[in-house]
């Protein structure tokens, strides 16, 4: 059985899932195809920061888009996603990491993110529970959080409403290109056809853009997360650090989740079928090792589960995103190399102008997919 | 050849047995602070009391497998008070937590003899303080000699419910009712399976026999209404609807309830062990063959932690897994030992069978409660929240399966991870989708399998 339709989908995490929605909001015929359940991998298993700060400058203008999202998040799927602005407040523990705090500060001023720098005595005034190790931070107000295990869903069930088909258990085995319509088979024999395709699926994403003769040197990347019991609310921002080894947060209604480093991956298919990921036990108790160094009360808090997912980490740790080199109606959007979840949103829409009108207003050259090819 | 056995029960006892027989040295590893299990746990030393007050008729077998026990400790790299809170099949890594200090442990073959929980069904009121669940209460009065109250009610269905309220009765306490949810006729058609187990039986009726004996009050076929009780006060009693529809109560400080038993296969499910949903038992069990062998090759799994069976049964399934592993080793097992014990589990699981149906999971119960109950005691959630999920108009879109439904609600995402409320969980959901619980999976086990600390930040951190 083959179906047609405008606009071919693969990939159900956030930039898919929206994007299924802003293409259904234009009157395209949409199919989103998906391996599993929307959001299972690195949309729905993340740490749910909702951030700019700190980002590779040129991701900052596709922030800045999905961040206008974020805050319309009610009216655009019909429920907040839990997103809270809490502020994002990066922190330097040594001297050499907060000269990289104020580095930034110019390259955050240049695209329009407010960023305020909270020298050492007000931070531990304004802070009183961080650690001593502290010694500066970077405040970013507009940044924050969400759920991630709501995302993808919510913007597909909205998609759904809009009238784009959301097809999961739908995992798709056969690429092909005809010169005129894209043809992808599922493993259970469906077909789908349609003159535009957008390859949003992750980690996978490489094997699509393989499969279309453009690979790209992309790794599976599984980020190690952990959460504790819920205790009293006192951590209000979003934590970060220069370098990245650490990042935690606390909800309202107490749980603090804590990040850092990688977990263990079976990313490419085993002999299940089936893409594998988990916690590793080390990996867990250096990055409570690292929160607890910079809030030393969370000693002796219980950590009641860990978890971790599949994304995908290009070299240059930035996201291919654009129109293929090789075959004229095929879009990418995948790699974002373990900081899509923000991004997801307005990648959506990004990539519903770029087919639907052949332009964006956000400069893509930095994402193009040819950048590993040495110039002809 | 590295060989670790968690747990200590009757299944790891009978298992390190075995395995020292053979002249290994295991890594034996058990969570409390001693072994037994929680059937034979022992009261501390100075309580004193004796094996026959504690274990009634399984006095010889309990005292039997202390002496084995004991007399193992020394043979093995014996380690209580020790938590395996992850495995990793792939490296063969246990990552375990010894009263505060984190630790590995690498090994060839690890043999998981986990043990089970009580299974329970939330009862409006359940999260009152006062209400126990039926291991517990037994725990309570055999390791500490305390009771759970002074006017005690014993709710739910299975051997332990009769059990628990005979053992606090000899007690002293005083039992204000028994109420078993499972019918008379649930339980008589079931009986001629039930003959075959012998003695089992007998002592199942003995104790039914002995409770009506001394005049306490009996109910079967009972729907629970509600715990009544407040925060302060806790529990101060129990209604219910009879098998005939009449409304009836007792006042009561304490309630014991429990539905038999689930597996604690968090450490087979990390291990990547296949599940199947045991029709009998109602219960997700790890996949394995009757000698314990699981598709991991390396993991093997015995006792109650694969799949209920007793104690007895742990005790044979403990010495079949330690002799498949020894066998899978390329040593020389006895043969006939070997498959003696086949036969022995093999009837075993056959008496199992018609004990479960003498007293099935309430399924009933569960999808019926009402949107206000709570269910999910970790998170504070009420069943209207789960049932929600099932709902087309569910902000982020029906919920299909178990773990969207945990993802989308936070059901069994708290301190228990779901061992508590899964169970239940399963069949409002399934019953509010219209499906077969079988249809909408389990939770997956996630690691830590019981929450560890976070340790102090390190010296040299403070300046």
């Amino acid at each position: 059985m083959t179906t047609a339709c405008d606009v071919l989908i693969v990939g159900g995490g956030g930039a898919g899932c929206s994007a299924a929605l802003h293409l259904a909001q234009r009157g395209q015929r949409v199919i989103l195809l998906e391996r599993g359940l929307v959001g299972s991998q690195a949309s729905g298993v993340n740490y749910g920061g909702v951030r700019q700060q700190g980002r590779n400058p040129a991701e900052l203008p596709i922030a800045r888009r999905s961040h206008a999202l974020w805050q319309r998040m009610p009216e655009l799927v019909g429920n907040d996603i839990e997103f809270t602005v809490t502020g994002h407040l990066k922190l330097a523990r040594d001297e050499a990491e907060e000269a990289e705090l104020i580095a930034y500060l110019d390259v955050a001023r240049e695209h329009g993110l407010a960023l305020r720098m909270v020298g050492r005595n007000s931070l531990h005034l304004d802070y009183p529970w961080l650690g001593p190790k502290v010694v500066a931070g970077s405040f970013a107000a507009e940044d924050g959080s969400a759920n991630p295990r709501l995302l993808s869903a919510s913007l597909a069930r909205a998609a759904r409403a809009a009238g784009a088909r959301i097809e999961e258990h739908t995992r798709v085995t056969g690429f092909a290109h005809d010169g005129a319509l894209f043809r992808l088979t599922a493993e259970d024999g469906r077909a789908f056809t349609a003159p535009l395709l957008l390859n949003v699926a992750g980690y996978w994403g490489g094997a699509v853009a393989a499969a279309f003769g453009e690979p790209v040197p992309i790794t599976p990347l599984s980020p190690n997360m952990a959460v504790t019991e819920p205790i009293p609310f006192f951590i209000e921002p979003n934590i970060g650090v220069v370098g990245g080894n650490v990042y935690l947060r606390q909800i309202p209604r107490g749980n603090v989740i804590i990040g850092g480093g990688h977990a263990e991956n079976n990313a490419d298919n085993d002999a299940s079928g089936r893409p594998w990921a988990r916690p590793l036990p080390e990996v867990t108790l250096e990055a409570l090792g690292l929160a607890v160094a910079i809030v030393p009360s969370l000693a002796g808090v219980q950590v009641i589960r860990s978890w971790t997912g599949i994304d995908g980490q290009m070299p240059d740790r930035i996201p291919v995103i654009g129109p293929s080199g090789t075959t004229p109606g095929l879009f990418h959007a995948f790699g974002f190399s373990g900081h899509g979840f923000q991004l997801g949103p307005g990648v959506g829409a990004i990539m519903t102008e770029l087919m639907l009108d052949g332009h964006t207003d956000v400069p893509l050259q930095p994402f193009r997919i040819g950048r590993w090819q040495s110039p002809a | 050849m590295k060989i670790a056995v968690v747990g200590a029960g009757p299944a790891g006892v009978r298992a390190v047995e075995t395995l020292v027989a053979a002249g290994h040295r295991p890594v034996w590893i058990d969570e409390a602070p001693d072994g037994g299990g929680r059937i034979y746990q022992r009261p501390p030393p100075p309580l004193g009391r004796n094996a026959k007050t504690l274990y009634g008729f399984e006095a010889q077998r309990a005292t039997a497998l202390h002496d084995t026990l004991d007399a193992m400790k020394p043979h093995a790299d014996w380690r209580p008070d020790t938590l395996v809170w992850h495995v990793r099949p792939g490296a063969k890594r246990l990552q375990t937590l010894h009263r505060g200090a984190q630790g590995a442990v690498e090994y060839d073959a690890v043999l998981l003899c986990t043990g089970a929980m009580d299974r329970v069904v939330p009862v409006p009121g359940w999260t009152l303080p006062g209400v126990t669940t039926m291991g517990a209460a037994q725990i309570s009065l055999k390791t500490q000699g305390c009771g759970i109250g002074s006017r005690v009610a014993f709710l739910g269905s299975g051997p332990l419910l009769w059990l628990v309220a005979y053992q606090y009765a000899k007690a002293g306490a005083d039992v204000v009712a028994v109420l078993d949810t499972t019918s008379f006729a649930t339980k008589a058609r079931a009986a001629p399976g039930l003959l075959r187990g012998g003695a089992t039986f007998a002592k199942g009726l003995y104790y039914i026999g002995w409770l009506r004996a001394h005049g306490v009050r009996i109910a079967e076929g009972v729907t629970p209404l509600a715990i009544a009780g407040d925060a302060t006060s806790g529990v101060t009693g129990l209604s219910w609807r009879d098998a005939a529809g009449r409304q009836a109560q007792v006042d009561c400080d304490a309630i014991g309830i429990g539905w038999g038993l689930r597996p604690e296969a968090q450490l087979a499910d990390l291990a990547g062990i296949p599940f199947r949903f045991d029709d009998t038992q109602h219960n997700w069990v790890p996949e394995r063959d009757i000698a314990g062998r699981t598709a991991v090759a390396g993991h093997y799994l015995a006792g109650d932690g694969a799949g209920i069976g007793g104690a007895e049964v742990a005790e044979l399934a403990g010495t079949r897994a330690a002799l498949a592993l020894l066998q899978d080793a390329g040593a020389a097992v006895d043969i006939a030992l070997a498959a003696r014990l086949d036969r022995k589990l093999a009837a075993a699981w056959r008496f199992r069978v018609a004990l479960e149906r003498a007293s099935p999971y309430p399924v009933h119960l569960a999808a019926g409660l009402p949107d206000d109950a709570i269910l999910c005691r970790c998170e504070g959630l009420r069943v209207g929240e789960l049932r929600a999920a099932a709902a087309e108009d569910y902000p982020a879109g029906r919920a299909p399966e178990m773990n969207r439904a945990k993802s989308f609600t936070r059901t069994g995402m708290g301190r228990c991870q779901g061992r508590v409320c899964g169970a239940a969980a399963a069949e409002i959901l399934a019953a509010a989708l219209g499906r077969p619980v079988t249809d909408i999976g389990r939770l997956r086990g996630q690691p830590p399998v019981k929450p560890i600390p976070i340790a102090a930040p390190a010296a040299e951190a403070v300046p």
